[in-house]
């Protein structure tokens, strides 16, 4: 398993503006800089912890000492399909309506 | 006639109705909410109406609950039917909920009198109510001052007597440190507790709704109310504390542990240490045996929080696509409309914790970041179960220091997740955790105590936190 130590965390333009098409953020020029910057920064932070020898020890993801929880399989009201279309940008029959998602050949 | 407590007890008697409880709180809302903007949206005519029916209830001779006529303000995160739900973010302006969040219904079902929805950090990320998209909140007791965050609106709505009685969410201290900053009682209960359906997501496996109340007695009345299991919650658990109403003071033989390592440490304020001290020393006059405890991992919880928080974020926030609501920015396909939609909807901190998060998720750094700050919560867990084998409660400083002045913290985001620095872990382990106001500082601030205790540990943590405000605080 690699760690990643002490070593200096850098974070670079190209890293940022990897992360933001991962995350669907279109960011300028500027905010790309200042990501870049304050990411490295917070990061090293992190080095406390990223350094330590922690191997053995279990991740935990939640504190509760519950899984699959599942419940009777009965019909109950569900919110009314107008209402809810009635919040989105855009719909039509009934459906969201997006722009298109594949190119056009 | 000041108390939520007194407020129900009178309008369940018929001394008082709702609707003048309701229109003397409108009427201090109308006078001061101009200066402090502890509001998104005051829903005035709605709790007239609201106030009204508790009225004709009581008419009628049936009993409107333990809330009767109680005015209750709510987080703008918690989804309110037909009513404005923003979480103070452009990309849900004028977004109308279709449903009710489960704490709105309890509220409601048990006579209490929804006043308005109150302003945040946006999406909750934030210490100061300075990342809101509508503008900061002030501290109604000093107006040069942060009201503390994310329910920087929810704690100030108290200080302000707008309503007795509000309620905040509490991912890392969102509702133990605006509580601090504002004198007011704050309770974030053990996660589990009280069911999260539509209170819009954070960090899933930290998030917990939790009461702010003027006293610890009127916190207990909203939690009672508020807990419980619900079905639409699958992290609901089904036991839950009960009856902390009027659940007595009495600390006498209680070991009480002052942790080491969240108040003898660099960075927390002389006088915030020299509360917690007197606080611990009314309890051990009280009957309580108090010493030192060290839990060593603790020093490792704001990274892991700040790796794991803005990881689940990034998850959760993705769901802000302009696709089903709120803000949508067209573009020539589904990728731009998507990107230049959150690029337009998001404020610059929730950007920086998606970046963070994603960045912390991806490939090549997963390990590194996520799972070791997961393996970090696991040794916090251990670390806290080894101290409750020896004492009952935990005591430490709520926040490093008193209420800072706006700008302070603004520059360096780092310098402000240390704000944190005393909650975290409460929310890493998924225990209860609240604070109490107990004396001031020198800057005429209020500082508060944290009382920590164990998963469902409620009743020893308020009977603790009743003692403390008893013995008052005072030098």
């Amino acid at each position: 398993m690699a760690k990643q130590s002490n070593e200096q965390v850098s974070i670079t333009r190209s890293d940022v503006e990897h992360v933001a098409m991962l995350a669907r953020l279109a960011l300028t020029p500027d905010e790309v800089g200042e990501f870049a910057e304050q990411l490295t920064a917070i990061l090293g932070h992190a080095t406390d912890i990223s350094s330590l020898d922690l191997d053995g020890v279990p991740t935990t993801a939640h504190p509760l000492p519950v899984t699959n929880v599942l419940r009777e399989d009965v019909i109950g009201p569900s919110l009314d399909r107008d209402e809810v279309l009635a919040a989105a940008p855009s719909a039509e029959e009934g459906r969201f309506r997006v722009p298109r998602i594949m190119g056009e050949a | 006639m000041r108390s939520a407590v007194e407020i129900a007890a009178a309008v369940r008697s018929g001394e008082r109705t709702a609707r003048s409880v309701a229109e003397e709180h409108l009427a201090t809302i109308a006078s001061r909410e101009g200066e402090i903007h502890a509001f998104n949206h005051v829903t005035a005519d709605a709790a007239l109406a609201q106030a009204d029916a508790v009225d004709a209830k009581v008419a009628r001779g049936e009993d409107p609950g333990p809330l009767a006529g109680v005015p209750v303000a709510l987080k703008d995160n918690l989804c309110t039917r037909g009513v404005p739900t923003t979480c103070s973010s452009r990309i849900l302006d004028g977004w109308l909920p279709p449903y009710n969040a489960t704490v709105v219904e309890r509220v409601t079902a048990a006579g209490g009198v929804a006043v308005g929805k109150t302003n945040l950090d946006e999406f909750a990320m934030g210490s100061s109510t300075e990342n809101s998209a509508f503008g900061p909140t002030l501290n109604p007791l000093d107006l040069s001052r942060v009201p503390g965050g994310s329910s920087g609106g929810s704690a100030a709505a108290v200080a302000a007597r707008f309503a007795p009685l509000s309620l905040g969410s509490d991912t890392g201290g969102s509702i133990r440190q605006p509580a601090s900053f504002c004198g007011v009682v704050g309770v974030k209960p053990t996660y589990g507790v009280v069911s999260r359906y539509g209170l819009i997501a954070f960090a899933s496996s930290l998030d917990q709704i939790g009461p702010f109340a003027a006293t610890v007695n009127d916190a207990a009345l909203l939690l009672d109310v508020i807990s419980g299991h619900d079905r639409m919650d699958s992290t609901s658990i089904a036991a839950s504390p009960t009856a902390l109403l009027n659940d007595g003071t009495d600390v006498a033989g209680l070991r009480v542990g002052l942790v080491t390592e969240l108040t003898d440490v660099e960075g927390i304020d002389p006088e915030v240490r020299a509360a917690v001290e007197r606080a611990a020393s009314a309890l051990e006059a009280q009957g309580a045996i108090v010493e030192r405890i060290s839990v060593p991992s603790c020093i490792y919880g704001l990274s892991a929080y700040y790796l794991i928080a803005p990881a689940e974020a990034s998850s959760n926030l993705a769901r802000y696509d302009g696709v089903r609501y709120g803000l949508r920015v067209d573009g020539d396909d589904v990728y731009e409309m998507n990107s230049a939609t959150r690029d337009a909807g998001f404020g610059a901190e929730v950007k920086r914790r998606i970046m963070l998060g994603t960045y912390a998720l991806s490939a090549g750094f997963y390990d590194a970041y996520y799972a070791q700050a997961q393996r970090v919560r696991t040794l916090i867990i251990r670390d806290f179960a080894a101290a409750y084998e020896r004492f009952d409660v935990l005591l430490s400083p709520t926040t490093p220091t008193t209420a800072f002045k706006f700008g302070a913290k603004t520059e360096d985001p780092f310098s402000m997740y240390l704000s944190d620095i005393c909650t975290i872990a409460s929310n890493l382990a998924g225990h209860p955790a609240m604070s109490i106001p107990f004396g001031l500082g020198s800057d005429a601030m209020p500082i508060g105590v944290q009382v920590l205790a164990p998963a469902l540990g409620e009743s020893v943590m308020f009977r603790v936190a009743r003692a403390i405000e008893a013995a008052g605080g005072v030098a």
